[in-house]
């Protein structure tokens, strides 16, 4: 076995150029992860294997000998992990933080190869790194076993769609290359990996230090009669079976550089196209026809899954970003409701009932975790239940999304069956899911019409809805500010509400407690009747602490334009604590009462409120005049 | 690159430049402003190439920006312009003022100050300026360490920072586009492309590249091991130094007096590749900045540098 690149290159003098790019050019790729604990060497066995096929240049090399001097672990010995570490802190601290991507080629294959990392806490960069790879490198210490990252990292590569498995049982030298340990490992994660469903697992004994079965088969294990690591890598089946699949195609970009031009652009999710065939669009059902295929350097005839291309269709059919054109006899889901598997990063929880943005490929709407059925125990498979997911955590859960999207099981399509979630007000990416099935609850449930509308009922009292949102620390002042306006709106003859926090928890809100979870359900059900209520034409004036700005604004979104007024009753912690109208801070603080604003469980002010109000030596009377004179200036009254 | 008319299996070049324009599609659709960093080199002319193809037949809804350090080769500078006016793409040139003003120049200041003024500080300056949301960039991972650890779409705060250690997951091809004001994203769509990929794309799309990277008889210096071309009479020499016509090219190409030639018949396109497949040494090898600590590219990535 001869994976090296220099030997495929010959004599220089005499290596034919054209020859080589031939060659070259029918490579395939095959693009895998390495995963594990922590110490397992996943680095070190890229390095060495980086380093054995020769694509180490000689200035790394010189450059690494000083690295390993100053943090290297393994004595006078090149460090080969120092190769593939490439942040300072990861360098200093000898783990791998980030996932990182190296690139090596032999014979046969390109490889492009994601080294993630094995700490817990890094595991969404590990997820990072599965999301792309066609194969798993889990390596496992032979002097320690499975791990429970072993477990998770597995998980989740088969979560993820890997479908291929190699076991590396690290370090066999540590263990005198005893046939009985290796075996011993080898039982104990196909028994584990069962449920998992891979469609294969190859497990090798490795010495990712001094090489042995790396690249080439070992003298000092000829009990191992099967192939080196690169040998497996080298010729392990690639799945093409996306090209196999119905044609999926998201629109990414509307290229309409004139009138008379107006081309589709997007990358081929699924199968193939040929110009002439029939396509439809996914959310509309329109029928239509693919007049050409455009790439620069003239027209195509046919295209296929991995493909980006511009395609122009016969018609003026409407199709924007984040819908897809499709084969018109295998059609994708299109609902918002739908169950998935997620993965959750962020170090803020998943709570259902709060909204975040999904996007997939080309698509973003809003969303709502409706349900979280159960936490999945990686170690076992179990099923637990939970009221929220934490950093790391796996779950199952139906959500729900603002407008429909259009989509596959994950199983069937990775590109059309995956999608990220998003923190509305951060931006950060906080979990990542697979989807599993739509719900038919979704298409069950229909609208029914109603014939007088919104606008009807708000001018039959000549005013306009609004819902007036009072946050604010407990004992600002908001039910006493929001008390004062309704008087002066009500003898002016205007129709309003007063929902307050306090009260509906008498009542609509009894079943809920203070914990963050039922927080949001609380904020989520006040918005909603708020929502109602401004439908039926009234001025809402809602008095709740809703301490979150997600929260908020998912009330904000539910509301028509304009209509969401946020009244930021801006009372500092110290002058709420003084004034205590409730005795509640006094219990707060000396531990009686748990999660309350302010003491413990935080409050996010407002960035950009309609209206502001600091409290601090202002009249309550005055207060609710200045907000009247707002509502009139904004036309409301 | 030659269409045959039906595709069994894509090709690993195939799949790289489906990859590329996938993700500048997807900052066309998604951010207000983006622009196109442009440094003239390799990398940049490849991936210019792969934005003409993406939005085909329009020309790319962006412009280039090149931030020029004054002491750039004049064969780039002038290829430069012949690309954009050849192309008809709008080309912002920026300056650091301020750099200039204080007579910045990588002899009497060091790589270290030159590139961090003329470089990370201007291309800071020229980006809040327009106020650019979304940055092309050409690097790619096998460059150098902690280059392999960046995502596709790099998130930078409203001061332009890097915080490696907190960057945001990277699923599939569903990017993370979303940003606040005054925070913008660096986009590199080259990231899976390896040195040999680029110079084999050049070749078969025929893509026009600088000819420092081709051999030539150029005067050098040699100075601190490198050999430094001398492009103006700014470079000083010091006594008993003197600049001798030698057959080099430059395997990457930035400001002349830190940019290190090699000596080399490659006078051709195949030839490159010939002499690239047999090379002992990495392409960064021929920068000096990367060489003045260690992790030295990490830290001005941080700082804001591409």
């Amino acid at each position: 076995m001869d994976g090296r690149l220099d030997s495929a290159v010959g004599d220089p003098a005499a290596a034919d150029i054209a020859a080589f790019l031939r060659e070259q050019e029918h490579k395939s790729l095959l693009r895998f992860l390495t995963c594990g604990s922590v110490d397992d060497g996943k680095s070190t066995l890229i390095g060495r294997l980086l380093y054995d096929t020769k694509l180490i240049f000689e200035d790394q090399l010189s450059a690494l000998a000083n690295d390993s001097r100053k943090h290297g672990t393994t004595g006078d010995d090149i460090d080969f992990a120092l190769l593939v570490d490439g942040l300072e802190a990861e360098r200093e601290q000898g783990i791998t933080i980030d996932v990182a991507y190296r690139f090596f080629a032999t014979k046969r294959r390109k490889f492009i190869v994601a080294d993630t990392p094995g700490h817990e806490q890094y595991t969404r960069n590990m997820a990072t790194g599965a999301s792309t790879a066609d194969l798993a490198v889990v390596l496992v210490d032979a002097r320690q076993g499975m791990l429970p990252q072993t477990r998770r990292h597995s998980f989740i590569a088969s979560l993820l769609g890997i479908r291929r498995i190699v076991l590396a049982v690290n370090k066999i030298d540590l263990v005198g290359f005893d046939r009985a340990v290796f075996d011993r490992i080898e039982t104990e994660y196909r028994s584990f990996a069962e449920a998992l469903g891979f469609a294969g697992i190859t497990a090798i004994p490795i010495s990712a230090r001094y090489g042995d079965n790396v690249t080439a088969r070992s003298d000092s294990m000829p009990w191992y009669q099967g192939p080196s690591l690169l040998e497996h890598l080298e010729t392990v089946p690639v799945e093409d079976f996306a090209a196999d699949q119905p044609f999926r195609f998201p629109v990414q970009y509307v290229n309409r550089p004139n009138l008379d031009f107006r081309g589709f652009c997007g990358t081929i999710a699924g199968g193939r196209i040929a110009v002439g065939d029939p396509v439809v669009v996914a959310k509309s059902g329109r029928a239509s026809t693919v007049k050409r295929i455009v790439v620069q350097d003239g027209l195509r005839t046919s295209a296929r899954e991995g493909e980006a291309v511009t395609i122009v269709l016969d018609d003026e059919t409407e199709l924007s970003r984040g819908n897809m054109l499709v084969a018109p006899d295998a059609r994708p889901e299109v609902a918002d409701q739908f169950a998935a598997h997620i993965v959750w990063f962020d170090d803020h929880a998943m709570i259902p009932g709060r909204s975040y943005l999904l996007r997939t490929e080309t698509d973003q709407t809003t969303a709502t975790v409706t349900e979280l059925k159960y936490r999945i125990d990686v170690n076992h498979h179990g099923h637990e239940a939970a009221k929220s997911l934490e950093m790391n955590e796996i779950g199952v859960c139906n959500i729900y999304t603002q407008e429909p999207i259009a989509f596959d099981a994950y199983k069937a399509n990775r590109a059309t069956g995956g999608f990220v979630l998003i923190d509305r007000v951060s931006n950060r990416t906080v979990g990542a899911g697979m989807i599993d099935f739509a719900l038919r609850r979704a298409s069950n449930v229909h609208w029914q019409a109603i014939e007088i509308s919104r606008r009807e009922r708000a001018e039959q009292k000549q005013q306009r809805p609004a819902v007036l949102w009072f946050t604010g620390l407990s004992g600002s002042g908001k039910s006493t500010i929001a008390n004062l306006l309704d008087k002066k709106l009500f003898a002016a003859g205007k129709h309003t509400y007063i929902i307050d926090g306090d009260n509906v928890r008498h009542g609509l809100n009894k079943d809920l407690g203070f914990t963050e979870e039922d927080r949001v359900e609380n904020v989520r059900r006040v918005a909603e009747v708020a929502r109602l209520m401004a439908d039926a034409g009234l001025v809402v004036l809602v008095c709740l602490i809703s301490p979150f700005r997600t929260d908020r604004r998912m009330a904000r979104d539910l509301m028509g334009d304009g209509e969401f007024i946020e009244v930021f009753v801006d009372t500092p912690f110290e002058e709420c604590a003084r004034r205590d109208p409730k005795g509640l801070y006094a219990k707060a603080l000396s531990g009686q009462i748990r999660n309350f604003t302010g003491v413990d469980s935080p409050y996010e002010a407002p960035e950009a409120p309609e209206i502001k109000l600091s409290t601090t030596g202002q009249r309550p009377e005055d207060l609710a005049e200045a907000i009247e004179t707002e509502l009139r200036w904004r036309g409301v009254i | 690159m030659s269409q045959p008319v039906s595709r069994e299996t894509l090709t690993h070049l195939q799949r790289l430049e489906a990859e590329a324009i996938h993700i500048m599609r997807e900052v066309a659709a998604t951010f207000s402003k983006p622009v196109m960093l442009y440094s003239i080199g390799k990398d940049s002319s490849v991936m210019l190439h792969l934005a003409m193809k993406a939005f085909y037949p329009a020309k790319p809804p962006f412009p280039l920006l090149h931030v020029d350090t004054t002491w750039k080769f004049r064969e780039m500078i002038a290829f430069r312009d012949q690309t954009a006016q050849e192309l008809g793409l709008d080309l912002i040139v920026h300056v650091n003022p301020d750099g200039i003003k204080r007579g910045i120049n990588p002899f009497d200041h060091g790589s270290n100050v030159h590139t961090h003024v003329m470089k990370t500080e201007g291309l800071r300056q020229a980006l809040d300026q327009h106020g650019f949301d979304a940055a092309f960039g050409g690097a790619r991972r096998d460059e150098e360490k902690s280059r392999a650890k960046e995502r596709i779409f790099s998130f930078r705060n409203a001061q332009h920072g890097w915080n490696p250690k907190d960057q945001r997951p990277e699923m599939w091809k569903v990017y993370n586009t979303r940003i606040s004001r005054g925070e913008s994203i660096r986009v590199f769509p080259l990231s899976n492309w390896t040195e040999l990929d680029i110079w084999q794309y050049i070749l078969m799309e025929n893509i026009p590249i600088v000819p420092l990277y081709l051999a030539a008889p150029r005067p050098v210096v040699e100075r601190d091991g490198m050999l430094i071309m001398r492009d103006d009479d700014r470079m000083k020499l010091a006594p008993g130094e003197t600049a001798q016509q030698r057959m080099v090219r430059f395997r990457t190409l930035g400001c002349y007096p830190l940019t290190g030639a090699i000596e080399s018949e490659a006078a051709t396109l195949p030839a490159i590749l010939q002499e690239m497949l047999i090379a002992r040494t990495s392409e960064r090898q021929g920068r000096l900045i990367d060489k003045d600590e260690a992790g030295s590219m990490e830290k001005k990535k941080r700082e804001g540098y591409f």
